[in-house]
């Protein structure tokens, strides 16, 4: 597959969501937490509480809806200011009584618009991003469809980060970065290369963790394994002191970019 | 040059400080039109006033040195890592010629990190530059003003960030989105160390730098006539369609919504950041020069 196919792969409307993932990880055991106590719930963020084998866990994902009257109710994956601070808070939640937390995302960038920008979209950004870097309990981030930048970073500050195997992460839309760039969006598949953005390209610059295969036609395994190799991650951060855990995620995002000085 | 220079107006500049006098200026255009009152000025004039209109008081930009001067003491600000520069990290087509082409500006990156002192008050200073594309953030960005935390934090200084970028450096693809993070830690530690951030944001703050380091300050201060926004305007005009109000993102928009402490004009920046270091116990018994 060519980046762009990837890229288009990531975003068929037909793959699985944050509904699916939880639904098969943690079935009945999930309980859905609403609302950002400060001005409403986004239901492009879906979160709660689930037990992950024995372990609790919070669960935070972005949701793009799984046909068209639920992409339009969850906005298509495209998180409002409310849709992070519902996330921050449970996240603090999560810190509060020391449960791990987990994340999924999916989603082509924040929401650009008038009410997104009125309630401090970079603000509710920027506070995520900041609080993650600190928070006392262990944070895994699986990227499983886009990641489309600071929209998918205010979910990705975590101890570990991974993608499915279909899966992309980029500053910008490869269409987005073409008509920028070159006037052309057309040119999309040239920018999908360039920009490096599949999870081969990201595993190779050092910016995740681990790949997820996707074998495609037994979900169920896909599933089972998944949830071993997250709980193993969680059980092993869990054991760390909050000093470990977060200096250790303090460094891993310290070391991406740091050039040598040119003598 | 000389030719015109005897013709320059007396005005209220006359009473603006020597060091702003004596910067030797070599204008490309004799005339700026403002575009608040449409006014023709002098550029000289426009200049001298910190590079506001002396008509309307409209806050044109002004690149990273220009600023500088006008923020820090004379002969006070003390470089840190002006030796590291961008490299074409991905190989992105054509980044090597654009990045070349910026320099050439005279910028060798999008932000100037550094020491100074602030009415006598020391503090660690990054101010971007909007002369260096547009003050994108790329990953050398994010190392200095990583490293002047982390530095400010050692020695127990306050930070001043004076923000203007169009957002993320594409060019550096995932790396530039990576530096949101990894600048935010510095901050984080800096904080949870006691000390005081200030953001100042400057024409235009937008993209991946609101959504990280120029939101994150104790104080946030504005100037009149910046545009601060996340997504820019042209972006949320695609999205919804609809043409967007006059004054939606403008400073005076996000002092409403709740977003920055105050809107400070230039001409009252510096003394404002010297009382607010002062409040917060800087510069205990160093006299103001």
């Amino acid at each position: 597959m060519t980046a762009y196919e990837k890229v288009l792969a990531a975003r068929d409307a037909k793959k699985l969501t944050t509904v699916d993932y939880i639904s098969h990880m943690f079935g009945e055991s999930f309980f859905e937490l609403h609302g950002d106590r400060r001005y409403a719930d986004d239901k492009a963020v879906i979160a709660g509480l689930a037990m992950l084998y024995d372990t609790p866990v919070t669960v935070i994902g972005l949701e793009k809806g799984r046909n068209t009257k639920e992409r339009m109710e969850r906005n298509f994956g495209q998180a409002h200011p409310e849709g992070y601070r519902k996330a921050l808070r449970l996240m603090k939640q999560a810190e509060k009584f020391h449960r791990p937390v987990l994340c999924f995302v999916d989603t082509s960038g924040a929401y650009p618009g008038i009410g997104a920008e009125e309630r401090g979209q970079g603000q509710a950004i920027a506070e995520n991003i900041m609080e993650m870097m600190t928070l006392k309990t262990p944070i895994l981030t699986v990227l499983i469809g886009e990641g489309g930048s600071g929209g998918a970073l205010a979910l990705a500050v975590a101890d570990e980060v991974w993608m499915m195997e279909n899966s992309v992460y980029s500053v910008i839309s490869p269409e987005g970065c073409a008509s920028i760039l070159w006037k052309d969006s057309t040119k999309a598949p040239q920018a999908a290369e360039a920009l490096k953005m599949t999870a081969q390209d990201l595993f190779d610059l050092g910016v995740v963790e681990r790949i997820i295969r996707q074998p495609g036609a037994d979900d169920t395994a896909m599933f089972e394994s998944l949830k071993l190799l997250i709980s193993r991650t969680l059980e092993k951060n869990l054991a760390l002191s909050a000093d470990e855990l977060t200096e250790a995620r303090y460094e891993r995002f310290r070391k991406i970019g740091c050039p040598q000085e040119n003598k | 040059m000389d030719l015109f220079s005897f013709k320059k107006p007396k005005n209220e500049l006359e009473s603006a400080p020597e060091e702003y006098q004596n910067t030797p200026f070599i204008p490309e255009e004799m005339w700026i039109k403002c575009p608040k009152c449409n006014t023709m000025i002098l550029t000289t004039d426009m200049e001298e006033n910190l590079h506001i209109c002396t008509k309307c008081g409209h806050h044109f930009r002004m690149n990273a040195k220009q600023r500088i001067r006008t923020l820090a003491d004379e002969d006070t600000f003390v470089e840190y890592d002006s030796d590291i520069e961008s490299t074409h990290i991905l190989d992105f087509p054509g980044y090597d010629k654009k990045l070349e082409k910026a320099r050439e500006k005279g910028s060798k990156e999008s932000v100037i990190c550094g020491e100074c002192k602030i009415g006598g008050v020391d503090t660690v200073m990054c101010v971007m530059d909007s002369g260096f594309m547009m003050g994108s953030m790329g990953t050398v960005t994010g190392e200095k003003i990583t490293r002047a935390f982390e530095y400010a934090t050692e020695k127990e200084l306050p930070v001043i960030v004076c923000t203007v970028s169009g957002g993320a450096r594409m060019q550096e693809g995932i790396m530039s989105l990576m530096q949101m993070a990894k600048t935010s830690g510095a901050v984080k530690r800096h904080s949870d160390a006691g000390q005081l951030y200030i953001t100042v944001l400057t024409d235009p703050t937008t993209g991946g730098v609101t959504a990280s380091f120029a939101m994150e300050g104790d104080i946030i201060l504005a100037e009149p006539d910046t545009l601060v926004a996340f997504a820019g305007p042209r972006v949320i005009e695609q999205t919804i369609r609809q043409k967007l109000p006059k004054d939606f993102q403008t400073s005076e928009f996000v002092l409403q919504k709740g977003f920055v402490d105050a809107v400070v004009s230039r001409s009252k920046l510096k003394s404002t950041l010297e009382k607010l270091l002062r409040i917060h116990g800087y510069g205990g018994e160093v006299s103001a020069q």
